[in-house]
């Protein structure tokens, strides 16, 4: 009996691994071969429980990629002598390269602006600002920029109501990574989330990694840019006289 | 198809970049221009981004030069003293475009200097070839409308320091070529082109070189300042895409050798007013994006990007 109580205190001091996420992904590497085009991930997993169903709240499900961050500068343009000139500057610590979020519902509505703060899950949240250009009018205006350019590039996407949940227990939701998306570890994120507080996370890795050739070529260019340089001009002037030669040889 | 490009960081379909190849290719050899000028451009149009569109534009412009300058050098039409001079005038210029470029790079203003100088050059050119193959035109009409002089002396060959160009016939100073090959390095560096579109006609007009000599010596130049440039791109910021390279190389010469085919067979004259007209619908182009108010007013550089 005693036995019984202490295990019912512990449940009742654990509420959060009540219930436990189960993630799988359709893939965990993404090659950038010679003919990427972009790369659909499919996330899914399940619900795991030891206690009955809670009834008088909803479970949710919240799902977030990230890419490897960049600092990056955005610009603003005005009009200087008739045309459009970059004149304003300001700098980003690090932003994503890729951040997309999926969730069962408006991330407003099933998440505390408490737990988004503390689980940095809102794009928003995500980028952080650097402390220069705070006398600005505007600094927020900048980053809003660059999530709405990074969104139409969709290198950003909050997928509301995507993921699909079904009887509380298995979810499902696609991501679409596109093809401008840069190399790196992408970290997935699977949130389970009851009554605005998150009560279960989980985090998975993607490798992004260009394919044999790219890579090669890439590290050549930014390794032994000399080396890189001379291989340029080789293949240049091998096609340049290479096809004339060719031609003049049909000819004849 | 779509080509990932390794460099570009980002993907572009394949036979839109073998057609741009192949269209200035046919271009290039219809009218014996080297066509950098258009391929840049272009490749903004499409999408990549101008860094490394215009070093891999002047990578492009080694291969379509090497063969003609091979086959000059033959035929001995190539004033390889003048060559040699205006070569180290490029090669400075280049130089001092590669430091304007990654300054401009850093500062954020690169896409603007870039737009800048093809609206500049893209427009006098367009606009004189414009001009030149009308008269050339009215001329094939009226045949006995008064000639342009050929030869005439200005202040260029009163400077000092005269040096004996004997292939060419010359006998001036060394600081008109020079500083011609500065500024033709230049535009290289910053644009992506050969340049042959500004050192030909400074070869003949300001210089007073014999047109016989002047396509081989301005090849020659060309070609090795386009491959110094590619060069100094390659390991100074990493913009040249080898990828991008090959289908506008491969493009370029499969089109280059259709052009030269059509050409014979085609009348130039009126084929040239066209090409006037494409180079001044591109200059149009983008001028139209610097002057008009852009839908997003906001831009991204990103740190080791292009």
């Amino acid at each position: 009996m005693r036995a019984l109580l202490v295990l019912a205190f512990i449940f009742a001091a654990l509420p959060l691994r009540a219930e436990e996420v189960i993630v799988g992904l359709s893939q965990n590497r993404v090659s950038l071969t010679v003919n990427f085009e972009g790369s659909e991930i499919l996330i899914f997993g399940a619900v795991r429980r030891e206690l009955a169903l809670p009834e008088d709240s909803t479970l949710d499900v919240i799902v977030a990629i990230e890419g490897p961050p960049q600092q990056a500068t955005i610009w603003r343009k005005a009009r200087r002598a008739g045309i459009w000139v970059n004149t304003e500057g300001q700098e980003v610590r690090a932003a994503p390269s890729f951040y997309a979020v999926a969730s069962t519902g408006p991330l407003s509505e099933i998440l505390s602006a408490d737990a988004d703060l503390t689980h940095r899950i809102s794009t928003r949240l995500a980028i952080f600002e650097a402390r220069t250009g705070v006398d600005r009018a505007d600094p927020a205006a900048f980053t809003e920029a660059l999530i709405r350019i990074r969104e139409a590039e969709g290198l950003y996407q909050q997928r509301e109501g995507t993921v699909d949940l079904q009887r509380d227990t298995l979810f499902s939701t696609r991501l679409t990574l596109p093809k401008t998306i840069v190399e790196g570890s992408y970290a997935a994120r699977i949130f389970l989330v009851r009554d605005g507080d998150v009560i279960d996370e989980f985090e998975t890795f993607i490798d992004v990694r260009k394919a044999v050739l790219e890579r090669w070529l890439t590290n050549l260019a930014y390794d032994q840019p000399f080396l890189y340089g001379l291989l340029a001009l080789f293949l240049a002037v091998f096609f340049g006289w290479g096809a004339s030669a060719l031609f003049r040889l049909l000819r004849n | 198809m779509q080509i990932y490009l390794p460099i570009a960081e980002t993907s572009v379909n394949a036979f839109t970049l073998l057609g741009v190849g192949g269209g200035v290719g046919v271009l290039s050899g219809m009218f014996g221009v080297g066509g950098g000028f258009l391929i840049t451009p272009l490749l903004f149009f499409i999408g990549v981004p101008p860094a490394v569109a215009v070093a891999t534009g002047v990578n492009q412009v080694v291969a379509s030069s090497i063969s003609g300058v091979l086959a000059h050098l033959k035929r001995k039409t190539v004033d390889l003293r003048m060559g040699t001079v205006l070569l180290i005038g490029g090669l400075f210029g280049s130089l001092l475009g590669i430091w304007f470029f990654n300054l401009m790079s850093r500062l954020g203003q690169i896409d603007l200097i870039v737009q800048l100088s093809y609206v500049i050059f893209l427009g006098i050119i367009g606009g004189l070839m414009l001009q030149e193959s009308l008269r050339a035109l009215m001329r094939s009409k009226n045949p006995n409308a008064a000639r342009r002089k050929l030869h005439t002396h200005t202040w260029v060959h009163n400077l000092p320091m005269k040096m004996k160009f004997r292939t060419s016939g010359l006998y001036i100073s060394v600081f008109p070529p020079l500083l011609v090959g500065v500024g033709v390095g230049i535009l290289a560096a910053i644009m992506g082109v050969g340049g042959g579109f500004v050192l030909v006609p400074a070869m003949i007009y300001l210089l007073g070189m014999p047109t016989k000599v002047v396509i081989g010596t301005s090849l020659f130049q060309v070609t090795f300042v386009a491959a110094f440039t590619t060069m100094m791109h390659a390991v100074t910021n990493q913009s040249v895409d080898v990828m991008l390279a090959i289908f506008l190389i491969l493009g370029g010469v499969i089109g280059a050798q259709v052009g030269t085919r059509l050409g014979v067979k085609l009348r130039a004259e009126q084929l040239r007013i066209l090409l006037a007209l494409l180079v001044l619908a591109v200059c149009g182009k983008i001028a139209f994006d610097l002057l008009w108010t852009p839908s997003e007013l906001y831009s991204i550089t990103v740190e080791g990007r292009f």
